[in-house]
């Protein structure tokens, strides 16, 4: 077997990139906890903030760190709209509508950018990119190392949001209960659209700290939106710490799978988890039993 | 005549009709649109028999079109066998994954979301294992050798396409017929409608959908050994990617889910829709797929029933006014 020096930087890797999922699968567990719809636009709308990054690198030369203040809002609109706009019109109070709605959001998305950007994959140079830092035996890439701290803050942020805000005990009032939270006095629409909005401003920031060491092209989103899903329904549909732990979880198992089985069957590690937490677990490792 | 007799005379005039068209025209481009709408359709109306009539909605039907697909070309090419042989075996085998994932999915109580999440995800796991297993090609694919003849399936002209896709499309039209007016497909119905209701009367929901589910994936499998007899390659993209999942779904929704016309429908326009934008615009990769995307948002915005219930949609919206009014 592989002695630690491999298995060690491998796993902070994993960490590292988990915590990006973990933020990514924040945004979406929480529309799911308070809509209670699943997002199938959630892996388009993050390429979408992907190419908005890159974008303000290569035709403005802002760092994808200090576009932070503008994707972030800019993805915050974007949610928001959608959901007021198109989502909530389409839904008629069934859910499947929103299914086939966002899904519909996602191809119209997706193939757009085929369209404007050709099917190419982009990546962005910074001075940062190639930095290293030893952690131990390991060599961590810079940018994944901010996008650690960065990915935890974010989240922390989303939990005090959440947690300790009026708009946050708004917005557990209509999880909650939403007929209840109508009649005292709570804009419901609005609060739907605030936590759209807000789930995929995490995924605004989440492109930001991505980028500086990933890629983008169209299809990009199909692959983050499955292990974003998989993090969800494995840390319990709605619930934040679950998403958290599970994000990193995840980031571990799909590192320590590429290690031992290759790139690509490592991935069917993290789908044989997705299946199967559906089937056997559907309420998550964290979730409370259904 | 009873409403199930009429609809079965319409069924026959439809197959003579389009029967009809290879005889009166040898233009190519026609026979190629009449070819693709045909099997557009006949991959919406398997998807519409587990999502229309089921009611649960597959987000991964490629799963059953790729595994369709790799059987037809796997038999022939290393089984030797020949072409009929191996799409009785494609039928079966998609037909058996779609027993698979049935069996697991339904006997864990997946709905709604759930199923469609698992279902994208069994596609993806298919697709990943048809990138790394040496008997499907890998990324490579898998290439058909050109030898025409009735024998192998393959046939000189569009013509022979027509009339095989044609074959498939009556049948399929005739299983969902019989969805309709048997007694499976109104327990199917029921269990789509209310499943709890539907097991108090005594109906097995896991049974019946796991019989939508076997039906659904086998005419999805034929739609993937025909596409395999045609374009002589499959490849793990076309054959598990979303693309094929999203237009047997697109094309259900916009004719009507649930209705005997409204996958043949939906497919039809959809490929009107697609000839129109790449006469206005060229052939831009992604530019078909955004206007599918963009009619499926709109259909469940404004027509929920589709084309297909045009009709209904409008009664019942005359009825709401009305009863405004009075």
């Amino acid at each position: 077997m592989f002695d630690s020096g491999i298995l060690f930087p491998s796993l902070i890797n994993g960490l590292t990139t988990g915590a990006v999922y973990a933020l990514i699968a924040l945004g979406l567990t929480l529309i799911y906890g308070v809509l209670h719809i699943i997002n199938f636009a959630h892996g388009a709308a993050l390429m979408v903030a992907l190419y908005a990054v890159y974008l303000l690198k290569e035709r403005f030369g802002i760092d994808p760190y200090l576009a932070l203040p503008l994707v972030v809002p800019g993805m915050f609109v974007l949610g928001y709209a959608l959901q007021r706009l198109i989502i909530n019109r389409a839904s008629h109070g069934k859910d499947e509508n929103i299914l086939l709605v966002t899904l519909g959001l996602s191809i119209v998305m997706e193939n757009a950018a085929l369209l404007f950007f050709k099917s190419d994959t982009r990546t962005i140079e910074t001075a940062y990119t190639l930095t290293t830092v030893a952690i131990g035996p390991a060599m961590i890439a810079l940018p994944k190392l901010v996008a650690f701290a960065g990915a935890l803050l974010v989240s922390g942020l989303l939990l005090w949001i959440v947690g300790k805000t009026d708009l946050g005990r708004a917005i557990r009032a209509v999880a909650k209960e939403k007929h209840g939270a109508k009649l005292m006095g709570i804009d419901v629409d609005h609060v739907y659209a605030m936590s759209f909005g807000i789930g995929l401003a995490c995924l605004g920031a989440a492109a930001c700290f991505l980028l500086p060491a990933y890629y983008v092209n169209p299809q990009v989103g199909g692959g983050f939106v499955l292990v974003a899903f998989t993090v969800v329904v494995l840390g319990g549909m709605g619930s934040f710490v679950g998403a958290l732990l599970g994000g990193l979880l995840i980031g571990v198992v799909e590192s320590l799978g590429g290690l031992y089985l290759g790139e690509s069957l490592g991935q069917i590690g993290i789908f044989a988890i997705f299946i199967a937490v559906l089937l056997f677990r559907p309420q998550g490792l964290f979730g409370a039993k259904a | 005549m009873t409403s199930g007799g009429k609809e079965l005379a319409g069924i026959f005039l439809f197959v003579a009709l389009v029967a009809g068209i290879p005889l009166a025209t040898d233009s190519g481009v026609i026979l190629n649109f009449v070819m693709m709408a045909l099997y557009a359709a006949l991959l919406a109306q398997a998807w519409n028999i587990l999502g229309g009539f089921g009611g649960q909605f597959s987000f991964g039907h490629a799963l059953f079109f790729g595994t369709g697909a790799y059987i037809q070309a796997i038999a022939q090419l290393q089984g030797g066998l020949n072409a009929w042989l191996a799409l009785f075996m494609a039928v079966a085998g998609s037909a058996g994954v779609g027993a698979l994932v049935g069996a697991l999915s339904f006997r864990y109580g997946l709905k709604g979301s759930y199923f469609a999440l698992v279902t994208l995800a069994f596609a993806e796991v298919f697709r990943i294992l048809a990138l790394s297993v040496p008997f499907t090609g890998a990324g490579v694919g898998l290439m058909l050798p050109l030898h025409e003849s009735f024998a192998n399936m393959q046939f000189g002209s569009r013509k022979g396409y027509v009339y095989l896709v044609l074959a498939f499309v009556a049948a399929a039209l005739l299983l969902t017929w019989w969805l309709k007016h048997s007694r499976f497909g109104a327990y199917l119905q029921a269990v789509r409608d209310n499943e709890d209701a539907a097991r108090a009367i005594g109906v097995n929901p896991f049974g019946v959908k796991l019989g939508a589910i076997v039906l659904s994936g086998g005419l999805m499998g034929a739609g993937g050994a025909f596409y395999v007899q045609v374009f002589q390659y499959i490849d793990p993209g076309i054959a598990y990617g979303p693309g094929t999942s999203v237009e047997a779904l697109v094309a259900a929704i916009v004719g009507g889910m649930g209705t005997l016309w409204g996958p043949v429908l939906g497919a039809l326009v959809l490929h009107v829709l697609a000839d129109l934008t790449r006469n206005l615009f060229g052939q831009l990769p992604g530019i078909n797929m955004v206007i599918y995307g963009m009619v499926l948002v709109l259909i469940v915005m404004f027509l929920p029933r589709g084309i297909a219930g045009l009709g209904a949609t409008a009664k019942s919206l005359w009825k709401k006014s009305g009863g405004r009014r009075g």
